[in-house]
């Protein structure tokens, strides 16, 4: 097995055949390819969910549903979307496939652990979905009590759920931050890590002192019930902001959790198709550890018109100010990265501009809303849809596009197409911002968000939503198409399509099973091109 | 109706509050239009100026400290000032003038009901007088909601087993929509209001029960503190305690509202809405000092309402 790395034609994805080989696997590669299915799976159902609350939103009063299967509706967009998708896209497939490549490691440091959270995302995934399957969820995906309590079975079923896939980020964090430290290259030091590692170094970070939380939460909700104990429920003599402290402590920095992987995969995207270093590395490190830290201590944000202090409401405004500069900073590094570089735009670079361009719309708006005078008219009104749906959803799912096209080839051994890939890229582009643009415009006229309903002054912009919400589903069914003709006859991948510096383009497209047929030595930085053609 | 603000931006300015909240809101929009223009632009001219096909060898350039500290310290400025000019907006909008009127909100799945000093109550429409300050005071029957005035800029949420509250003094009579901003179930989108305003002299009139609005007072109003006062009476409160300083099985009532009380683990509180409620609802949770912990629940007895106006008459006895 230890000679088969070099043999010719021997690679992770042939290397053992059969479904089992696949289910019992400890292949990070190979686990990595079967979250990418599974989450894209998870996808597809929370974007179904979607296309559903658009269509009923598409004219005021009932379209296609009544008004509690369409809370439904969107309490399992969220609740999917948020816990089985965007939290794991990035970490669980390109940090399971990519990281220990990025550090020239052959598997992860505790590949069967990695397995084992593997199963863990799955058994959490369907506990959180089996409440489909009876009385259902209908209380939005933040489960506020004591709303949220009305249904506590199927709540706190959902939070188990959830709190399941936490523990398996956290084993999947631990090990990448035990992979990090100890099994880099040779002369892989510390300041020539790609940035993505250390985003994905970030975000572990979080992974592992947030979640804990979540655990927290569902143990007082059990023992809430169980013992008859008061915390959240005011019937008991419970507190319902107290829960809205609990799970945003927990939910904003899960923020952080989907947005640093994305931006890592940027930061390596924007070099290699510039030709050009990242702008000030340091600095760039800096400012992801910046947010993760700050991630901390702004929950409080999401409460300015819950009847918090005003203290309190003085704090968490100035805090989240600060995050604004990090993300500045970042935004101002990329553009200086492409400031007189060589610039090729395949589809992972156009995907990078998408990001930047929905990224700063997503950033600029969140002034408005930690800025306390303008949020106390914004909040639980559409503009904070928009607005995190630009961040988070906009970051998370271009950064992963920008990291799909450019890791395709590596991953899979083909090339796709570039043509369909830049016409599905402005398919979802335009789409995405014709269906959440108006969001904003539908906000700051005082659309509140969750409206089953809405006044008719308001139904010209959610129909542009709902169309732009179409277009979005054509972009991905598109990229799908080519994607999939590219796995079973695209061109074969050479080893270094693109040009790139990091170590998993030393090896073969798609890598043998153990990696690299000779342990890699670094002798430069992650974005010097210096000495590669393309 | 009146006007859109702001290019149909925002909804229509109906309070001083809403025109100080739409200066910040204009000015962030100017900034960032700037920066969006700035990012943006940038962007596609790098994109047009350097692709390979015209810059084949790129500059290698890896930092550039003044410039890094520049893009640090502008934005910090900025969003300083964003922060202090938003926070003094907000002062305003959070302290209620004391000369503020008041009334009691209730939101329960899927209404709001409002409560008058006079005794009326009314379901969905909010009555208040044009250019005096009114404050109200918000709680909620089942789960949270939130009191929504989009033409006030002003949202407060509902909280069970809480009081809350938001003021606004609005310019013009009229009429206003009223939203439930925090999702509460089935119904929440219908959970709608308006706030109808009038030229003081006619709020009056509908105080006093002389205007015949149909669906203002429901017949004789009897005043909120009177309702207070004989329910004390129904629930047999005045058996502990008493209105005139003397001391029965429990503390006097009179002087009770704001003042700040000793309990048997020697803390201090002082007295306000949430603390009579919870008196009322569960005494045992903090029990005065030198007192037995003898007083009974009062749950699943009395109303949000009831306890509105129990508050209201205890506040009379000064
Ligand atoms: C059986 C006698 C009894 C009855 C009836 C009773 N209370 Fe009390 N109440 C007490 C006692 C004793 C205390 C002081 C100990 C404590 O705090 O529980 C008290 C405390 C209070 C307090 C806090 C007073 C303070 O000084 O801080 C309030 C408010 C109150 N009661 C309101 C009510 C209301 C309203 C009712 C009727 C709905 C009521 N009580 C009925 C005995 C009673
Ligand atoms: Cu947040
Ligand atoms: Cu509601």
């Amino acid at each position: 097995m230890t000679q088969s790395g070099a043999a010719h034609g021997d690679n992770y994805l042939n290397h053992e055949k059969g479904i089992k080989s696949w289910l019992t696997t400890v292949d990070h590669k190979r686990i990595g390819v079967m979250y990418l299915f599974t989450v894209l799976a998870f996808f597809l159902v929370g974007g179904i969910f979607a296309l559903l609350v658009r269509l009923e939103l598409f004219s005021p009063g009932h379209t296609i549903v009544g008004p509690q299967t369409y809370n439904q509706f969107f309490s399992y967009h969220g609740t999917i979307m948020v816990f089985m998708v965007i939290i794991p896209l990035i970490p669980s497939t390109f940090g399971n496939f990519i990281l220990p490549m990025h550090l020239g490691a052959k598997d992860v440091a505790f590949p069967r652990l990695n397995l084992l959270s593997y199963y863990l995302y799955i058994g959490g995934a369907f506990l959180a979905a089996s409440t489909m399957a009876f009385k259902g969820i209908d209380s939005g995906w933040t489960f506020y009590a004591p709303l949220s309590l009305q249904s506590r079975a199927s709540t706190t079923l959902v939070l188990t759920g959830a709190f399941i896939m936490g523990f398996s980020g956290i084993i999947t964090a631990l090990n990448f931050i035990t992979t990090t430290h100890k099994l880099r290259a040779k002369g892989l030091t510390w300041d020539r890590l790609p940035l993505f590692i250390w985003a994905m170094y970030a975000t572990n970070i979080i992974q592992i002192l947030a979640t804990p939380v979540l655990a927290l939460t569902l143990l007082l909700l059990v023992a809430e019930r169980v013992l008859g104990i008061g915390f959240f429920d005011p019937t008991l003599g419970g507190d319902p902001v107290l829960f809205q402290h609990f799970f945003w402590f927990y939910s904003h920095p899960a923020v952080y959790i989907m947005i640093l992987p994305a931006m890592g995969i940027i930061n390596e995207v924007i070099p290699v198709f510039s030709r050009k270093t990242i702008f000030s590395y340091k600095a760039m490190a800096a400012a992801i550890f910046g947010i993760a830290i700050v991630a901390f201590v702004v929950w409080g944000h999401h409460m300015f018109a819950s009847g918090q202090s005003d203290t309190a409401s003085f704090l968490f405004s100035l805090i989240t100010k600060l995050v604004g500069v990090a993300t500045g900073i970042k935004v101002f590094a990329w553009l200086a990265t492409m400031y007189k570089g060589s610039i090729r735009f395949n589809a992972p670079m156009l995907w990078a501009m998408a990001f930047i361009f929905v990224f700063t719309v997503g950033g600029l708006t969140g002034i408005y809303l930690s800025t306390i005078a303008t949020d106390i008219h914004l909040t639980d009104t559409y503009f904070v849809v928009a607005h995190f749906h630009y961040t988070m959803v906009g970051g998370a799912i271009t950064g992963f596009m920008a990291g799909i096209h450019y890791w395709f080839p590596k991953i899979f051994g083909k090339m796709y197409k570039e043509g369909p890939a830049a016409v599905a890229c402005a398919l979802v582009f335009i789409g995405f911002n014709l269906t959440f643009f108006p969001q904003f415009i539908a906000g700051s006229r005082g659309m509140p968000r969750r409206y089953y309903d809405y006044a008719p002054e308001f139904t010209y912009l959610n129909q542009l939503s709902t169309i732009g919400s179409f277009m979005v589903a054509i972009g991905f069914v598109v990229t799908a198409i080519y994607l999939f003709q590219a796995m079973r006859n695209g061109a074969k991948a050479p080893a270094n399509p693109w040009g790139s510096a990091t170590l998993e383009w030393r090896t073969a497209s798609p890598p043998p099973h153990d990696n690299f047929s000779t342990d890699p030595v670094v002798t430069a930085g992650p974005y010097d091109y210096s000495s590669i053609k393309v | 109706m009146a006007e859109h603000t702001f290019f149909g931006l925002l909804p229509p300015q109906a309070t001083e509050i809403a025109k100080g909240v739409d200066d910040l809101f204009i000015f962030i929009t100017a900034i960032s239009v700037f920066f969006f223009l700035l990012v943006i632009g940038l962007m596609l001219s790098f994109a047009r100026k350097y692709r390979a096909e015209k810059n084949p060898v790129p500059t290698d350039i890896h930092e550039n400290l003044p410039l890094e500290i520049l893009w640090t310290a502008i934005p910090t400025l900025i969003l300083g000032v964003i922060f202090v000019w938003g926070f003094i907006v907000y002062k305003d909008m959070s302290a209620a003038p004391g000369s503020a009127y008041e009334i009691r909100a209730i939101g329960k799945q899927w209404l709001w009901k409002f409560q008058y000093d006079h005794g009326a109550s009314t379901v969905g429409e909010l009555y208040v007088p044009a250019r005096q300050p009114v404050k109200i005071i918000l709680t909620s029957d089942d789960v949270l909601h939130s009191l929504f005035i989009p033409d006030f800029r002003v949202k407060k949420d509902a909280v069970p087993g809480m009081y809350t509250s938001l003021w606004f003094r609005a310019d013009e009579p009229g009429e206003h929509v009223i939203y439930c901003a925090e999702y509460c179930g089935t119904n929440h989108s219908g959970m709608l209001g308006k706030v109808i305003v009038m030229e003081p002299g006619k709020f009056e009139e509908w105080r006093s029960g002389k205007l015949d609005a149909t669906a203002t007072s429901n017949g004789e109003n009897v005043p909120l503190d009177i309702q207070g006062k004989a329910l004390t009476e129904k629930f047999g409160c005045v058996a502990c305690h008493s209105t005139n300083g003397s001391v029965m099985v429990g503390p006097s009532f009179k002087g009770l509202y704001g003042k700040t009380e000793t309990l048997s683990d020697n803390s201090k509180i002082v007295v306000d809405d949430a603390y009579i409620r919870e008196s009322i609802i569960e005494p045992q949770a903090k029990v005065v000092l030198g007192f037995d912990p003898v007083m009974a629940t009062y749950k699943g007895l009395v109303k949000e309402e009831d306890i509105n106006a129990i508050i209201a008459y205890l506040q009379t006895l000064k």
